[in-house]
């Protein structure tokens, strides 16, 4: 997340801005980083890089989440590089503590001490344990995933993937890259995988 | 207080347990019985009854009250005032939100710096702060009245294109915008409805009920902090208070909500 983009003078953004208050054109990109970069102040880990966008985040806020088909696939293939599997081998960790992972939503923000162990905040968006009815409905229901996918190694792999960084399979996605974001450590989501396939865990009784 | 906090705490048991073995839609229904319950017995009056107080108390290096403030509709017009912001302000050339302009109140009718009036603006269920009283105050005389915001002036409408530029702009750790949660029809974060914000529908039900008084954290909250909450869990580095591109997203809200009736300071989970 520490991708520059385009840099122009201070100065020229500035006057940029100034005629962009009276005019009714929408606000430029630039304008919008100027206004950001003034307005807003890096509190705890939550420092000011994390305003400007990469490529990923600034393709799909312009096409309102619908990139061309082209650019969208390019940019997947892109994020896909960046996932690092676990140089052992083994993508399955321990379910109990992938649903305690699961359930947390702590971490990144201002609040959050960066040291501390943060969690994957799945429950906020999927359902995963039908026993569990406190869900959200952002993503799509996992409820039974290995039944419906399998728990193999080519399910394990997609499983740990898509956790890792979630833009390598569907670009515009809203579910934060948990590994490329320095989120989740490897272990954590060898634990959040074994959650969603592991035929013991609650996710898929 | 005490006890009104204390049967807050009752209902939430009450619910805890009887949530505990069912289904979601059963969970759902729960919700809404709890809220209810809770709307019932809202302490919001009492917000705004200190509120008051407040506004007419003498304060400050000039020992003045905020009885003469200008929130748009001339000086000491409290009543649908705030139905009508953020608006445009030609004395401070900036359009302002009710929070930002009561700064510009408190520093210019009372002799506060900008520091101190903005010195301690989200106060606790302990301590609540004057800013919090105060916006409950003002935006309870605007219950009842029809939600009128203006783009007329450019600078108006420069600030709601401002608001939804911000309001679909994805950054952050996790990649989020405001309509990651807020514009999509139907979602919802664990058991808590998201309204779609950018739409007049969801605007309208959401934005008429802030500030409001949440009974989990027996607080009552301002725009300017639900603002800053959601950038927090964004995962952005920290808006603000009063800042342009806060009053852009309360001005992107406002105006999405208007027509619709003010009905707040509401109650909140």
């Amino acid at each position: 997340m520490t991708k520059k983009t385009i840099c122009l003078s201070l100065g020229a953004l500035a006057g940029a801005l100034a005629v962009a208050q009276f005019a009714l054109a929408e606000p430029t990109v630039e304008e919008l980083r100027t206004v950001l970069h003034r307005d807003f102040h890096p509190k705890g880990q939550a420092t000011m890089d994390r305003v400007d966008q990469d490529a990923v985040q600034r393709l799909c806020t312009d096409t309102h989440d619908k990139p061309p088909v082209e650019l969208e696939k390019a940019l997947e293939a892109d994020q896909l590089k960046t996932v690092v599997l676990p140089a052992d081998g083994n993508l399955m960790g321990d379910w109990k503590r992938g649903e305690k992972i699961a359930g947390s939503g702590a971490g990144m923000t201002w609040k959050d001490k960066p040291d501390a162990a943060n969690g994957g905040s799945c429950y906020n968006c999927h359902q995963l344990s039908p026993a569990q009815p406190s869900f959200g409905t952002i993503g799509p229901s996992l409820a039974h995933f290995a039944k419906k996918r399998g728990s193999g190694p080519e399910a394990q792999k997609y499983v740990y993937s898509k956790i890792y960084n979630a833009k390598a399979f569907n670009l515009c996605s809203q579910m934060p890259r948990m590994g490329y974001s320095g989120t989740l450590t490897e272990q954590q989501m060898k634990d959040l995988t074994a959650y969603v396939l592991d035929p013991a865990s609650p996710v898929n009784h | 207080m005490r006890a009104l906090r204390g049967s807050a705490l009752l209902a939430a048991a009450a619910l805890a347990t009887a949530a505990a073995p069912v289904t979601a839609q059963d969970t759902k229904q729960e919700i809404q019985k709890y809220q209810r319950m809770t709307a019932e017995s809202s302490p919001v009056e009492l917000w705004e009854l200190q509120g008051a107080d407040l506004w007419k108390r003498k304060s400050g290096p000039k020992n003045a009250s905020l009885e003469r403030c200008d929130l748009g509709m001339g000086p000491g017009v409290v009543k649908g005032a705030y139905a009508r912001l953020p608006r445009y302000f030609r004395d401070t050339g900036r359009v302002q939100d009710l929070e930002s302009r009561l700064v510009t109140c408190m520093t210019t009718l009372q002799g506060l710096t900008e520091q101190e009036a903005t010195k301690r603006v989200f106060g606790n269920a302990d301590n609540p702060s004057d800013m919090e009283y105060l916006a409950a105050y003002v935006a309870g005389q605007s219950r009842g009245v029809k939600m009128q915001v203006s783009t007329k002036l450019p600078q108006e409408q420069a600030t709601y294109d401002l608001g939804k530029k911000l309001f679909f702009y994805r950054a952050g750790s996790w990649d989020f915008s405001c309509a990651s949660c807020h514009g999509t029809e139907g979602k919802r974060i664990r058991m808590q409805d998201l309204p779609v914000l950018s739409e007049p529908q969801g605007a309208r039900g959401t934005y008429t009920t802030w500030p409001g008084y949440r009974v989990s954290v027996a607080q009552l909250k301002t725009m300017q902090w639900r603002i800053n909450d959601c950038f927090r869990q964004q995962r952005f580095p920290e808006p603000a208070y009063g800042s342009e591109a806060t009053v852009a997203l309360t001005m992107f809200m406002a105006v999405n909500a208007n027509g619709a009736t003010y009905n707040g300071p509401g109650t909140k989970r």
